[in-house]
C-alpha cells in the first residue's frame, strides 16, 4: 500500500515504514535505547530527504520516550532536579543545533556533518561499550571485584554546587548543564535522543547511580526532542506527521516485543550486541564517506545561499 | 443554416493556416490524495485541414508536459582530506520539476534544431539560465548531471514514437506521471510539424493539487507551523502513552 507523505513529497510503501519502525522499536526495546540513531540513517536510505528524516526522527523519539519515562516514574527512578538541569542545557543546545542545522543545509554541507557526527559519536561510543562489556564479561568469569566507583575528579571542584537527593550527589550544576547542551546539539543535528551519549556521561562523568540514570535521561530526552521537533516544524517546516505516525505505530509495538525478548538475554550479551550494532552503523556511514560515490553530483531544490 | 454557410465561407476565405491542431486532455486536474501512486494522462487530438494534405514533407506531432519550474542547486563532491565532500556548486535558475516529451517519430526527422531553440522543446533547452555568478570554470558537467539525475528518477523523459498518429489526422499520447509529483500547474504543449517546421501549436494546463488530508496537513505545516508542531507532538505523546497502556492491559 503506497502512501504519499505530505511534507517529504514522496510516495512510499506504508508497510515498509511500519516494518522499519517495528524493527527499530524491537531493537530499542531490546537494548533500552531510543533508536533515533538507527531510524534517521534508515530514512536517508529509503529516500526521505535528510532534513525531513532528522526532524521526523526527533518526533519519533518523543513517542518512544513517553512510554519509557512513564514506566520509570512509576519505579521512582527519575531524578527530577537533575533532569531539569540537564533539560535547561538541552534546550540551549537544541536551539543552537537547529540554527546550525538550518545554516548548514543552506550551505549544502548538512549531509556531511550529519554523517560525520554519526561516524564519530557512534563509532567512539560503540568501541567504548564493546571494550567495557568485554571487560565486564571477563570480570564476571574470573569473579574479581569492581574498583571503587566514587572517585574524586575535577568535576567535584567546580562552583554552584547543588544537592541532588535521588542521585545522592552534591555536585556543581555546570557539568550536567554542559552534558545537556552537548546532547541538545546532537539531538537537533542528528535527529537522535542522545541517550547513548548521556547515559555513559551520567555514569562516568557525573557519577550518578545506575538506577536513576535511564529514567533521568529519558526525562531529559522527552522534553529536548519535543522542543527540537517544535523548532524544526517552525523554522524549516520539515516534520512529516504522516511519516512519524507510521514509524511510531510500528515502533511502539516492536518495543514491547523487544523488551520481552531482552528479559531472556544476559545483560553483558545485550551490551555486546548493542555495541556491535552501533559500530556497524558507524562503519557503514564511514565507508559512505570514504568510498567514491557512484554519482559525484547531487541536486537540491531551491537557489544558492 | 445561413449561420453554417457563413461559417464555412469564413473558413474557406481566411485560410489562416493550412493545418491546425485541436486537442483535448483526459483530465485537466490531478488530485494528490494520501494513496496517490502516480497518475496517467491521455492527450488526444486531431489535425484540422482546410485543404488536402500537402505532399512530400513529413508530418510530426510533439507533445510536451512540463511541471512547475523552480531553481535547483547542483553540487559536486570531491575528495578532501580523504573523505568525499560537496565542494563546487552551480545554481540553475529555472528547471522544470518534471518534463516529458512524446513524439510521433525520431526527433531529428520531425523537428528542426532552430525551431527547437525558439520553442525550447527538447529537455536540455527546457532547463533555463544559471542563477547567480558561476564560480566553476566549466558549468556543463553540472547541467548534464541535472539532466542525468532527473532522467534516472523518471522526472525527465523523452519517448520517441510514443505519439500514435492515425491516418495523419488523429493522434494520441499517453503520459504516466510518477508518484513523486510536485504540486503546481503543469503545462502541456502540442506542436504540429511539417518537414521539421512548426505549423501550429496548442497549449493547455493540468492542475496538480493535494486534496483532503494531504492538503490540510501541508497548509497547516506552512501557515501555522507552531500549531502543526504541537499537533505532531501530541500525536506522538498520545501514541506512546496509549501503546504502553494497551500492552499493560494485555499483560494483566
Amino acid at each position: 500500500m503506497q502512501i504519499y507523505l505530505p511534507i517529504a513529497e514522496v510516495s512510499v510503501n506504508a508497510f515498509l515504514l511500519l516494518g522499519l519502525g517495528g524493527m527499530v522499536g524491537l531493537l530499542s526495546g531490546l537494548f533500552g535505547v531510543g533508536g533515533g540513531f538507527l531510524i534517521t540513517p534508515l530514512l536517508f536510505f529509503i529516500g526521505i530527504p535528510p532534513t525531513v528524516a532528522v526532524a521526523t526522527g526527533a518526533n519519533q523519539v518523543v513517542a518512544s520516550s513517553v512510554s519509557g519515562v512513564l514506566a520509570q516514574f512509576k519505579r521512582k527512578a527519575v531524578d527530577v532536579p537533575m533532569g531539569l538541569v540537564l533539560l535547561v542545557g538541552g534546550l540551549i543546545g537544541s536551539g543552537f543545533g537547529v540554527y546550525v542545522f538550518n545554516l548548514l543545509s543552506r550551505l549544502g554541507q548538512i549531509d556531511l556533518v550529519v554523517q560525520l557526527s554519526y561516524v564519530v559519536f557512534l563509532g567512539s561510543i560503540g568501541l567504548l561499550m564493546f571494550q567495557e562489556s568485554l571487560r565486564a564479561m571477563r570480570r564476571a568469569r574470573s569473579g574479581a571485584k569492581r574498583g571503587k566507583r566514587h572517585q574524586h575528579t575535577w568535576v567535584h571542584n567546580l562552583p554552584l554546587k547543588f544537592k541532588f537527593r535521588s542521585s545522592g550527589l552534591y555536585i556543581s550544576v555546570i557539568p550536567p548543564m554542559l552534558v545537556g547542551v552537548l546532547v541538545g546539539i546532537l539531538a537537533a543535528i542528528m535527529g537522535v535522543g542522545g541517550g547513548f551519549i548521556m547515559v555513559p556521561a551520567m555514569i562516568y562523568l557525573l557519577g550518578m547511580p545506575t538506577k536513576v540514570v535511564i529514567g533521568t535521561s529519558l526525562f531529559q530526552i522527552l522534553f529536548v526532542s519535543a522542543f527540537t521537533t517544535l523548532m524544526h516544524a517552525i523554522t524549516n517546516q520539515s516534520v512529516d506527521v504522516m511519516l512519524a505516525l507510521l514509524l511510531i505505530l510500528g515502533g511502539v509495538v516492536g518495543a514491547q516485543f523487544g523488551s520481552r525478548l531482552g528479559g531472556r538475554l544476559k545483560a553483558e550479551q545485550l551490551r555486546i550486541l548493542l555495541a556491535l550494532l552501533v559500530i556497524a552503523v558507524a562503519v557503514k556511514l564511514g565507508l559512505d564517506l570514504l568510498i567514491r560515490p557512484a554519482d559525484l553530483f547531487t541536486l537540491s531544490m531551491g537557489g544558492k545561499a | 443554416m445561413i449561420r453554417w454557410l457563413l461559417l464555412i465561407l469564413a473558413l474557406c476565405t481566411v485560410p489562416a493556416r493550412a493545418e491546425e491542431v485541436v486537442a483535448g486532455l483526459s483530465q485537466d486536474s490531478i488530485s494528490i490524495t494520501t494513496s496517490f501512486d502516480g497518475s496517467e494522462i491521455l492527450i488526444y487530438g486531431a489535425v484540422k485541414r482546410a485543404e488536402p494534405e500537402p505532399e512530400g514533407a513529413q508530418l510530426g506531432v510533439i507533445v510536451t508536459l512540463e511541471g512547475p519550474v523552480g531553481p535547483v542547486t547542483v553540487r559536486r563532491k570531491s575528495r578532501e582530506m580523504g573523505i568525499w565532500v560537496n565542494t563546487e556548486s552551480v545554481g540553475i535558475g529555472a528547471a522544470p520539476s518534471y518534463y516529458a516529451i512524446a513524439t510521433s517519430g525520431r526527433l531529428v526527422w520531425i523537428l528542426d534544431p532552430i525551431a527547437d531553440v525558439t520553442h525550447r522543446i527538447t529537455i536540455p533547452l527546457a532547463v533555463r539560465a544559471f542563477s547567480g555568478p558561476i564560480e566553476v570554470s566549466d558549468a556543463r558537467p553540472f547541467t548534464e548531471a541535472l539532466l542525468r539525475i532527473r532522467e534516472k528518477e523518471g522526472l525527465y523523459r523523452l519517448d520517441e514514437g510514443a505519439v500514435t498518429v492515425v491516418e495523419n489526422t488523429l493522434f494520441r499520447a499517453d503520459f504516466k506521471l510518477p508518484a513523486n509529483l510536485i504540486e503546481g500547474d503543469y503545462k502541456t504543449r502540442i506542436f504540429l510539424t511539417r518537414g521539421g517546421q512548426i505549423v501550429d501549436s496548442h497549449r493547455a494546463a493540468i492542475y496538480v493539487r493535494r486534496v483532503g488530508l494531504e492538503r490540510w496537513l501541508y497548509v497547516l505545516s506552512q501557515e501555522h507551523a507552531a500549531l502543526y508542531g504541537l499537533l505532531s507532538l501530541s500525536l506522538a505523546v498520545l501514541a506512546g502513552w496509549a501503546a504502553s497502556e494497551i500492552f499493560r492491559m494485555i499483560r494483566n
